[in-house]
């Protein structure tokens, strides 16, 4: 959560092409026109280099693409709206802003290609928001797709990249985000002046989520992405990962003044135009549930985002207690100095009955919290070399040292899900430390992947032991 | 006279097979690449250049559309096709006759019969390079006009089965336009079969040590779909179509294939198969309907 963000206004607009050719037609469209028109004079009087558009409109299957051509010119016309006429373009783009942004994302662990080819179709959403913010090319830009699979911590990684790059240059940018809120509309034609938001539900989230925005309340909007998603979005349609990007992308806080200069319906969908400017005061940091993210190392696992696993809840556990009491009451919270501190709001393990359930465990050491076999990436992201065995042995330590504190044993455990952040590369050593202990044991097991834990660390376990 | 539909397929669109067939009109070059799938398309072509035809009509899921269902309503389209997803294989310098009477008695019917069209009539428009390239692979030379019919979006609004009804209905609109209209035509459904692909490509496109099926389920599920169509079960296999598709994240999603059933009246006679294929991952059949089969299937005992 850093303040020193090198983009001095996030822009969200809406991407139909009523505003831009069709703003007479309809008092809402019109309204839209000149938020859009009110944003162009403050970007002019801002003190921004460059534009940085992320689109929804663009959507990617084969990692991220970044528009890369110096000067992009077409005549455009949309796939539904194209009676409403065509929307010819030349832009302008900061080619070292776009190939940095490719390498910087590559960096960071995500797929990256750079489009650099004349006639390649920039996306409807992108125009719109350019024509009207940037008519004359006034600043270099370049434009960011949408991937269809990227779920939260690709996301997010992107913003970051996008942020390492401007950083490097020595660039303050505007960041555009191409979205509309509620983005169902109505499936039949209908007349310019029937327009309206396509139902009642849709209108009353539209109007709580620009709340938030009024009050600069970003990466609120950016932790409530999926619930949003869900209640006011075409499910197969396009997420509502824009707020990952721009949060991201301008330091994952609070501290915005949040300005919503148009709201209004565009063929049943919430177009809405608004801008946040980095401030001192607002709402400020709260603490956020979700976890922060440098670098991508997991798989897209493609389509079904809402069942991947992308984030382990459990953590490595806890405690400044010192107990070696061996008689634990029952339903009784354990907490041992012999296990490392938890990293949040849990024991190190509770008993229920004749069970006893430890949280997750991983193979920080207690009380120094270094991990033996070495972290799996530095504090700013890069991977590092690890050994897998020695993880797994200083996790099994750890758990033998809360079962002790419980008053159990290692030949007790019944139950075992592990986590691994990297099966291909890991599941082989893991398996061999694990069968060294275990084999007399015969727990159940189940061994997952997953794409990050909350510490850099590799695995980390899960045990249910019998008790009494 | 009446007009018909003098043969029906099923033509997969991965802009890796123009790429590969190294046309004039393509801009980027390739040593080889997916044969089985291009040699099956050869054999659709050439069977096509002996029957007599008067246009292509075509479905394609990469004009989508949320309002309805559009066709194309200008006589002439001439432009650069650059995929949006693939511009390293896909730069096509298209020049494409439209049948516009034809797609006019399409989008009548299909309005007269309840459903929400529309005619493209703008020439500015881009062609989709869905219709580029199944159109290129079953006739490179471009000798016939073509319509496209725009993918409307109900599987992803609504469900898969709202839209197998509307596809049922296009499909049966067409049908009568075609018949009405006195010509020879030709329908391609322009899709995949399953659809779960790799999200990385690797750097020689056209490597195919490269190149298999994604998962095994969704070849299972591709085998038993071509199988029905095989065996002229193809009231079956629309009636798995949702679940087909749900399962193996199908470009079936985009109607064509059922839309081209409906219109075809659900063949009862055998398909022919002339090629699968998998193409980054995705599972690709060219595959053909010849509705002279049933005349043939009536007349043995
Ligand atoms: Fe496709």
């Amino acid at each position: 959560m850093s303040d020193d963000s090198p983009i001095v206004m996030g822009i969200w607009g809406p991407p139909h092409p009523h505003p831009l050719l069709a703003p007479e037609k309809n008092e809402g469209w019109g309204k839209l026109r000149a938020a859009y028109d009110q944003l162009r004079e403050r970007i002019e009087e801002s003190d921004a280099d460059v534009i940085i558009v992320y689109s929804t409109t663009w959507p990617s299957v084969i990692g991220h693409q970044v528009q890369c051509r110096e000067n992009p010119e077409w005549t455009h016309v949309d796939d539904d709206f194209h009676a409403l006429g065509s929307m010819p373009y030349s832009f302008k783009v900061d080619v070292d802003l776009a190939n940095g942004i490719v390498e910087a994302g590559e960096k960071r662990g995500l797929h990256m290609r750079g489009v650099d080819y004349h006639g390649f179709p920039i996306d409807t959403g992108s125009i719109v928001a350019l024509s009207l913010l940037n008519p004359d090319n006034k600043l270099p830009m370049t434009i960011l797709s949408s991937n269809m699979y990227a779920n939260r911590a690709e996301t997010i990684v992107l913003g970051k990249a996008t942020t390492d790059v401007l950083k490097a240059q020595g660039k303050k940018a505007v960041a555009v985000v191409v979205a509309s809120l509620s983005n169902r509309m109505f499936t039949k034609h209908i007349e310019p002046e029937d327009d309206r938001i396509h139902s009642q539900k849709d209108d009353e989230w539209n109007r709580k989520i620009l709340e938030f925005f009024a009050k600069g309340r970003l990466e609120d909007i950016s932790q409530l992405s999926r619930d949003i998603h869900s209640q006011i979005r075409v499910q197969k349609v396009v997420a509502f990962k824009p707020a990952w990007w721009l949060a991201s992308a301008m330091g994952q806080h609070n501290r915005y003044d949040g300005d919503v200069l148009a709201y209004e319906a565009l063929h049943g969908s919430g177009g809405a135009v608004i801008s946040l400017t980095p401030t001192k005061g607002s709402v400020g940091d709260k603490e956020f549930d979700e976890d922060d993210v440098e670098y991508y190392r997991g798989d897209r696992n493609v389509i079904d985002s809402d069942s991947t696993l992308e984030v382990s809840e459990t953590a490595s556990a806890n405690s400044e207690v010192s107990d070696s009491s061996h008689t634990v009451p029952e339903g009784g919270i354990i907490e041992t100095s012999a296990a490392p501190k938890a990293v949040g709001a849990y024991p190190h393990a509770r008993r229920v009955g004749e069970l006893l359930y430890l949280s997750g465990v991983g193979p920080r050491q207690a009380g120094t919290d270094e991990i033996p076999g070495g972290a799996i990436r530095t504090p700013d992201g890069i991977p590092q070399e690890y050994d897998i065995k020695a993880q797994t042995e200083a996790c099994i330590a750890n758990v033998k040292a809360i079962l002790e504190a419980s008053g159990a044993s290692l030949s007790d455990v019944i139950d075992i899900t592990s986590f691994l952040v990297d099966m291909e590369r890991d599941f082989a050593g893991y398996n061999e430390v694990y069968a060294k202990h275990f084999t007399s044991v015969q727990a159940t097991r189940t061994t997952l992947a997953i794409t990050a834990l909350p510490t850099p660390i590799a695995v980390e376990m899960k045990v249910i032991a019998k008790i009494g | 006279m009446e007009g018909e539909i003098v043969l029906g397929a099923l033509a997969p669109h991965p802009p890796h097979l123009v790429y590969a067939e190294n046309p004039p009109e393509n801009e980027p070059n390739a040593e080889c690449g997916w044969e089985g799938l291009r040699w099956g398309y050869h054999r659709l072509a050439k069977k096509l250049s002996t029957i007599d035809y008067d246009a292509i009509v075509i479905f394609s899921p990469h004009w989508q559309t949320y309002i309805g269902t559009h066709f194309l309503g200008l006589p002439h389209f001439e432009s650069l096709s650059v995929d949006p997803v693939f511009p390293n294989l896909f730069r096509y310098s298209y020049s494409i006759d439209v049948d516009v009477d034809l797609a006019e008695a399409m989008a009548t019917e299909a309005s007269d019969a309840g459903m929400v069209t529309r005619m493209m009539q703008n020439p500015d428009f881009r062609i989709d390079y869905g219709t580029i390239v199944s159109c290129h692979m079953v006739n490179p030379n471009w000798s016939k006009p073509i319509v496209t019919i725009s993918s409307q979006r109900s599987t992803h609004y609504y469900s898969a089965e709202v839209m197998g009804e509307q596809m049922h209905e296009l499909g049966q609109a067409c049908k009568r336009a075609i018949k009405a209209s006195g010509k020879k035509v030709v329908l391609l459904s322009s899709n995949s079969l399953s659809h779960r692909h790799f999200v990385t490509e690797s750097d020689v496109p056209e490597d195919m040590s490269k190149e298999h099926i994604y998962n095994h389920s969704q070849y299972l599920w591709d085998m038993r779909m071509i199988e029905l169509m095989r065996e002229g079960r193809t009231r079956e296999m629309v009636q798995l179509m949702p679940e087909f598709t749900e399962q193996s994240i199908a470009e079936t999603d985009a109607g064509g294939l059922s839309w081209l059933m409906s219109a075809l009246d659900y063949p009862d006679y055998g398909a022919d198969v002339h090629a699968y294929g998998t193409v980054i991952g995705t599972g690709n059949a060219i595959v053909e309907w010849d509705p002279r089969e049933r005349a043939t299937l009536q007349v043995s005992p």
